[in-house]
């Protein structure tokens, strides 16, 4: 593997070099060339990252829960754990224990699935949040949004359905046709929208401000430019502490909209 | 660029790009909001410490949903280059 492939900036430059200059990271980072193609079509490190998730969630909780025994042995121990807080911090919360438990399963994944993703940018030689690249979170938000969606329409049926998604009340009166607008638009276009986007854009945010601080260190590391190097380290190390607690967070309000938006499909009144 | 924005540019004495000064306006509406639900869930969980889960979760969906204007703002930032 390659510079190109691995990492997205200039490794020569450094302070008081003449002949370059610090080079913000931006967009180009997270444009990666592809490690190999197969009949034209690329692969490159995102998608490696995200197989990768993909076979690290399987294989957990297929080693939790492959054998499970009554009394739980420690991988158990901690699959059941991640499981129930899912469970029941999250789909029971939205949905109720009889309605959500159908749902577990689809959260549950969504979860892990997404944490792992995020997760990535802070493992070394990794380094790279999948969910940066927003065709992912659109591709899970498309999910929620299709499942959403399908069940209001199931439940409801047709007129009812939208009856459901534009928030028809009588007695709103003549309110109504403008909370008709709103609520078309912001259930039916926004609300996927701004689901992929604020994960996406929580991701993106995070990975430029470690590149930020790690392309300065690197940049500064020259001469009298250490002092400066060691001052943007540490910023470095407490950026990455501080990406863990996010990546978590947000990989919780994924799946919280996500079951409220279930909530919202399955509810009587909207 | 639009051509309108360059000769705001040109008539404020600017070079540059502007979008770090329109992501500084675009921060002050959430980070207020942020703010307020922080404050409010603190006040909340002093009142009520049995309901902590339920205000909890509501005070991370909330945060969710501000914190996405600031997002969207970043992300403009490198859209309107």
């Amino acid at each position: 593997m390659s510079a190109e492939t691995m990492l997205a900036f200039d490794t020569e430059c450094h302070l008081f070099i003449p002949g370059c200059g610090f080079e913000a990271p931006g967009l180009h980072s997270f444009v990666f060339d592809p490690l190999f193609k197969v009949g034209g079509y690329e692969f490159n490190k995102p998608m490696l990252l995200a197989l990768l998730s993909t076979v690290v969630v399987v294989w957990f909780f297929w080693a939790a829960f492959g054998k499970a025994k009554v009394v739980p042995g420690k991988l158990q121990m901690i699959g059941e754990v991640g499981y129930d807080f899912v469970r029941r911090g999250l789909v029971y919360d939205a949905l109720g224990k009889k309605e959500g438990e159908k749902y577990v399963p689809l959260m549950v994944s969504l979860f892990f699935f997404v944490w792992i993703m995020n997760i990535w940018s802070i493992i070394p030689i990794a380094q790279f949040p999948v969910t940066s690249i927003i065709s992912f979170p659109i591709g899970l938000a498309l999910i929620v949004y299709i499942l959403w969606v399908y069940l209001t329409f199931k439940k409801h049926g047709f007129v009812g359905g939208w009856k459901n998604i534009t928030g028809w009340d009588r007695s709103l009166g003549w309110v109504l046709p403008l909370i008709v607008v709103i609520e078309f638009f912001s259930n039916l276009l926004v609300r996927p929208f701004t689901h992929a986007v604020r994960l996406f854009a929580n991701m993106f945010a995070g990975h430029l401000l470690i590149v930020m601080f790690t392309i300065a260190t690197w940049y500064l590391a020259n001469g009298l430019g250490f002092v400066y190097a060691g001052a943007s380290f540490l910023m470095t190390i407490a950026m990455t502490a501080f990406e863990l607690f996010i990546q978590a967070i947000q990989a919780y309000v994924f799946v919280l909209l996500a079951c409220n938006y279930v909530q919202g499909a399955l509810a009587e009144h909207h | 660029m639009s051509a309108a924005l360059e000769t705001v540019n040109l008539a404020a004495g600017l070079t540059g790009n502007i979008a770090s000064v329109g992501y500084g306006l675009a921060a002050i509406g959430p980070g207020v909001g942020v703010g307020i639900i922080f404050g409010n869930g603190t006040q909340a969980l002093a009142r009520q410490p049995e309901a902590a889960g339920l205000i909890r979760t509501n005070q991370i969906m909330g945060f969710a949903f501000c914190e996405a204007l600031a997002l969207i703002g970043i992300v403009m930032g490198y859209a309107y280059k």
